[in-house]
C-alpha cells in the first residue's frame, strides 16, 4: 500500500514535469528591461495580439545586465533593453543578432533621425526606444540667475557650494568636464583626461554628493539647488515643483539613446521581432512619454502627446533634429583603462 | 565506525557547500586576474599576464586600500568602545532580562540593510530630522554637514556592525568564571585594575572575534560609502564594484578582489591564532 502511494506521487510529479516542458515549448520571450520601463499591461496586450507569452526580468543598471549577458553569452534572453554604448559593445563582442526591418513594419512610426544614430546608422543591430539629453536641473525660485554653462556647475557660485550634485556614472560625470572644455564626450587621451580630472577634483569640494538616482528629490526637498541631470529625470522634479527647470548648457550635451537589442543566442528570433514591432506602436510610445517622461524617437507617438504636457515639460518637445546635433557616448574600447583610472583618481581625491 | 570517520561524514555536507558555492567560484574569479580585459569588456583569454598585479601596486589603488583600512579600523575601534560596555551591561543585568536585551541588540538585523542605511539619510540630511530640530531649538544657525562625508560612513558602519561585537563579547564574558574577578577583588585590586588585569585579558578572544568581524565587513563594504558618503568616498569595495561593472575590467577587478581576500584571510588567521593562545592562557590560570 505504502509503495503504491509513493508510486502515485511519483507518477503525478512526472506528469507535472512533462506538462511544464510542453508549456515551455509554447512561444515565450524573455525580456530584460528596467523596472517600470514598459507599460504595465504590456504582457497581456502582447499575448492578446500575438499569442506569445512574455517574461520580464529587470535590471537596475546597464552595467548589471551587461555583466549578465557577457557572462552567459546572451543565453537566456530574447530582448534586452540597454543604452547605446552598451549595445555597441555587445555588438562588437558579436553577441547580437541583426535586426530584420522587413519583420518590423512599425519602423515607419520612427522619425527619419532615428536611423541616423552615430552608434548604429540604419539600425542594423539596435532599435531606439527613448532618447534625450543631459544637462542642468535647478530650482528657478532659489537660483538668482538661470544657469547656462557647464561652468555654472563645475565652478559654482559661493552660495551654491554644498548645494550641487553631479551624476555618479563615470561616462556622464566626465562628459560634464569634457563639454565645459569643448572636448568630445568620447575623449580618452591622457592630457585631456588629466585636465578634466583636475577640474572635477576641484568641483568635488563643492559637491553635496554624486547622485544618479535621487538628485531630483534633493531639489524638491531643498537639499540641492543645481544638479547634473538627465532631462527625463529632471521632469520628475518638475512634476512635484513647477519651479524646477531644465536647461541644456550652451556648450552642449550628449545624446543618450536607450535601445532594444536581440542577442544572437535568442531562442525565438521571429517572436523577438514581433515584440519590437509591437513596442514601436504609437500607443506604447505615448505611454512612455506620459509615464516615464522621456522623449521617444517615435513620431507617431510624439504626435499624440497632449500639448499641455509639452508646455509643462519643455524638454520633451526638443525636436529630433536638435538632438542629433549632440554627440552620443560611444564605447571607448581600449581607452577604457586610462579613462577608468582617471575616474578612480577623482573618486579617491579628498 | 571510528569517531574520526563519523566526524568527517557529519562535516561533509557543510564542506561540500563551502567548496562548491564559495571556494570554487572564488578561485574561478581569481583565475581572471591573470588575463587581460578584452577591448570591449569581457576577458581576453589569449594572453597570460601578471600586468594586473603591477597595476594594483599603483600608489592610487594602494592609497584607496589604505584609506579603506583606516576607515574600517576607526569603525572597529568605535564599535568595540560601544559594544564592550553594552555586552558587559547585558551580562550584569538580571538573568531574566538578558535574553530580551540581547534580542534588542540584534533586532535591527530584522530590517533590510539598505532600508536601515536610508533611514540615516532621512535623519542626517541638511533638511533632515536632526538638523531641523537643532535649528528650531536655536542650537545651530545653519545645517550641520553630517551626511555625505566620512563621518556619516563611519557612523553607518559602526551602527550596522556593533551588534556583532556585542554578541561576541557577551558570549566570552558569559564563559568567564566570576570567581576570578572575586579573587582579584579579595586580594585588594580595585574594580578598574580587576577589569584591566583579569576581565579584559580573559575576554580578549571575544574582543578579537568581534573586531575582525567589524573590520572585515567594513573594509569590503561598498553600499554605505555610496549612500552615506554620497559617492564622494571611494573604498576598496567601490573600486572592485566599479571595475567589474562600470569599467567592465573583470581581470583587474578580480586582482583587487583577490588582494582584499588575502588581507581578510590574514586577519582571520591572526584572530584564530589569538583565540587559540587565549584558550591556552585560560588553562594556565585555571
Amino acid at each position: 500500500m505504502k509503495y503504491r502511494k509513493i508510486f502515485t506521487l511519483l507518477a503525478g510529479a512526472a506528469v507535472a514535469v512533462v506538462a511544464n516542458i510542453s508549456s515551455s515549448l509554447a512561444e515565450k520571450l524573455v525580456i530584460a528591461t528596467w523596472d517600470g520601463y514598459t507599460p504595465k499591461d504590456m504582457v497581456e496586450k502582447f499575448k492578446a495580439a500575438t499569442g506569445i507569452d512574455l517574461e520580464l526580468t529587470v535590471h537596475a543598471t546597464n552595467e548589471e545586465i551587461m555583466g549578465k549577458v557577457t557572462a552567459s553569452g546572451g543565453e537566456g534572453y530574447d530582448i534586452i533593453f540597454v543604452s547605446s554604448p552598451f549595445a555597441e559593445a555587445l555588438n562588437k563582442l558579436e553577441l547580437l543578432a541583426p535586426i530584420n526591418h522587413a519583420k518590423i513594419p512599425n519602423f515607419a512610426n520612427l522619425y527619419p533621425e532615428a536611423s541616423l544614430l552615430q552608434h548604429d546608422p540604419g539600425n542594423t543591430y539596435s532599435v531606439p526606444y527613448t532618447w534625450g539629453t543631459t544637462g542642468l536641473c535647478y530650482r528657478s525660485d532659489v537660483l538668482k540667475a538661470e544657469p547656462n554653462s557647464w561652468n555654472d556647475l563645475l565652478n559654482p557660485a559661493e552660495d551654491l557650494k554644498g548645494k550641487i550634485t553631479m551624476l555618479a556614472t563615470d561616462r556622464w560625470l566626465m562628459s560634464a568636464g569634457f563639454l565645459a572644455n569643448g572636448l568630445s564626450v568620447n575623449t580618452a587621451d591622457q592630457a585631456s583626461l588629466d585636465t578634466v580630472r583636475d577640474q572635477l577634483v576641484a568641483t568635488k569640494k563643492s559637491l553635496l554628493a554624486y547622485d544618479d538616482t535621487t538628485f531630483y528629490s534633493k531639489l524638491v526637498s531643498g537639499e540641492a539647488t543645481l544638479v547634473h541631470a538627465w532631462d527625463g529625470w529632471c521632469n520628475y522634479g518638475t512634476a512635484e515643483n513647477a519651479a524646477i527647470k531644465y536647461v541644456i548648457p550652451k556648450e552642449g550635451s550628449d545624446l543618450w539613446v536607450d535601445t532594444l537589442v536581440i542577442p544572437k543566442a535568442a531562442k525565438n528570433l521571429d517572436a523577438a521581432h514581433k515584440f519590437i514591432d509591437f513596442i514601436l506602436n504609437a500607443e506604447n510610445g505615448k505611454w512612455v512619454v506620459e509615464n516615464i517622461m522621456y522623449k521617444v524617437p517615435n513620431k507617431a507617438a510624439m504626435e499624440t502627446v497632449d500639448k499641455a504636457m509639452l508646455a509643462a515639460y519643455p524638454n520633451i518637445a526638443i525636436p529630433p533634429a536638435d538632438l542629433l546635433k549632440y554627440e552620443q557616448l560611444r564605447d571607448l574600447g581600449d581607452g577604457m583603462k586610462a579613462f577608468s583610472k582617471t575616474v578612480s583618481e577623482i573618486m579617491a581625491a579628498k | 565506525m571510528s569517531s574520526r570517520f563519523a566526524a568527517w561524514l557529519l562535516m561533509a555536507p557543510g564542506l561540500l557547500w563551502l567548496g562548491i558555492l564559495m571556494v570554487v567560484p572564488c578561485l574561478l574569479v581569481f583565475a581572471l586576474a591573470f588575463f587581460e580585459r578584452g577591448t570591449y569588456g569581457g576577458v581576453d583569454w589569449s594572453i597570460f599576464t601578471l600586468e594586473n598585479f603591477r597595476r594594483a601596486g599603483d600608489p592610487l589603488y594602494l592609497s584607496i586600500l589604505l584609506d579603506s583600512a583606516r576607515i574600517a579600523a576607526v569603525s572597529t575601534l568605535l564599535a568595540l568602545l560601544i559594544g564592550y560596555p553594552a555586552a558587559y551591561a547585558i551580562m550584569r543585568a538580571p538573568e531574566r532580562w538578558q535574553t530580551s536585551l540581547l534580542f534588542l541588540a540584534i533586532l535591527p538585523f530584522w530590517t533590510n540593510y539598505l532600508i536601515r542605511t536610508y533611514a540615516w539619510i532621512v535623519l542626517l540630511n541638511p533638511v533632515g530630522l536632526i538638523n531641523t530640530v537643532l535649528i528650531h531649538l536655536g542650537l545651530i544657525s545653519g545645517p550641520l554637514s553630517i551626511l555625505y562625508n566620512e563621518f556619516a560612513v563611519i557612523l553607518g558602519l559602526v551602527y550596522s556592525y556593533t551588534p556583532f561585537v556585542i554578541l561576541a563579547i557577551y558570549s566570552s564574558l558569559q564563559r568567564l568564571d566570576p570567581s576570578y574577578a572575586e579573587a582579584s577583588r579579595d586580594l585588594g585590586a580595585g574594580a578598574i585594575i580587576t577589569f584591566i588585569r583579569i576581565t579584559l585579558p580573559l575576554t580578549a578572544a571575544g574582543v578579537a572575534a568581534g573586531a575582525v568581524f567589524v573590520f572585515v565587513l567594513s573594509i569590503g563594504n561598498f553600499v554605505t560609502p555610496d549612500l552615506l558618503g554620497g559617492g564622494k568616498l571611494q573604498m576598496i569595495g567601490n573600486l572592485i564594484y566599479d571595475q567589474f561593472l562600470t569599467a567592465r575590467d573583470w581581470p583587474f577587478g578580480a586582482t583587487l578582489a583577490g588582494l582584499l581576500i588575502a588581507v581578510m584571510m590574514a586577519l582571520l588567521m591572526l584572530q584564530a591564532v589569538a583565540a587559540n593562545r587565549a584558550r591556552g592562557d585560560n588553562g594556565k590560570i585555571a
